[in-house]
């Protein structure tokens, strides 16, 4: 599993819109480098992003070489019931990881 | 003696020059950019691209995307696409029903100097961009 960072108010007022930034490790290799044998590096990058609050999208995002290594992704959220965020985060290689935040919505 | 090396030095170089790096060029950028619009014509204004104009590492590069002055709902989809990384495709972004605001921030990746295009998707089907020269002291992507 690759480290995470998200970042989230704990508690909000309905209606309220707030941030959400996050940011995974991997290093995206972009497979246009050519490493120490001459060879090609193989591409190995996160292809999608995806945020659900309580099982309704959010965001998503489709990601490509140019993102630089470990993806950050910041964008913004309107709260509308308690429940959680749920991240998701698939790429080449078979590549996925999920996170989920609580979010209280006062 | 010398004569081989030298020929072997030639040859090294030739096979440098087929490991050059693959470019993006104006012609994939506006094939991707058609693709983004879906055909519809694409008009200058209302969206924000934000970016150091004077890029020192080009590695990684703050960038961020916000379309000011339209109501957020109205906004469905973002996009950035340069024109001389190896490819022209940056980021696409779909806002679902649980989106705030319409923008997004990441970090980039610039291969050189050159120019970048957001552009915006809006629910009546009109396609807005703006278009932003960067400088890029160091590049990346080629090491």
């Amino acid at each position: 599993m690759a480290r995470t960072l998200i970042t989230l108010p704990a508690a909000v007022r309905r209606d309220a819109v707030f941030q959400v930034r996050t940011l995974l490790q991997h290093p995206m290799e972009s497979g246009f480098r050519v490493g120490a044998d001459g060879r090609v590096l193989p591409r190995d990058i996160v292809r999608r992003f995806r945020c659900l609050y309580n099982g309704e999208l959010v965001i998503e995002a489709e990601l490509s070489p140019a993102i630089a290594a470990n993806p950050f992704i910041e964008f913004s959220v309107r709260a509308v019931d308690s429940g959680s965020l749920l991240f998701e985060w698939t790429g080449d290689q078979g590549f996925a990881q999920r996170e989920q935040r609580p979010l209280v919505v006062a | 003696m010398a004569g081989l090396a030298r020929r072997q030095l030639l040859a090294a170089a030739g096979g440098l020059w087929l490991l050059r790096p693959v470019q993006a060029t104006p012609e994939s950028l506006n094939a991707a950019l058609r693709d983004f619009s879906g055909g519809a014509p694409l008009r200058e204004g209302r969206v924000q691209l934000d970016i150091a104009p004077l890029v020192d590492n080009g590695n990684t590069v703050p960038v961020s995307v916000a379309v000011p002055g339209v109501p957020a709902e109205q906004v469905l989809a973002l996009a950035l696409f340069t024109e001389r990384n190896p490819q022209s495709e940056v980021v696409r972004v779909q806002f679902g029903p649980r989106a705030g605001e319409r923008t997004m921030a990441t970090r980039m990746r610039l291969a050189t100097s050159q120019q970048l295009v957001a552009v915006a998707r809006l629910a009546d089907g009109s396609c807005w961009m703006q278009r932003v020269d960067v400088i890029v002291t160091l590049s990346a992507c080629l090491e």
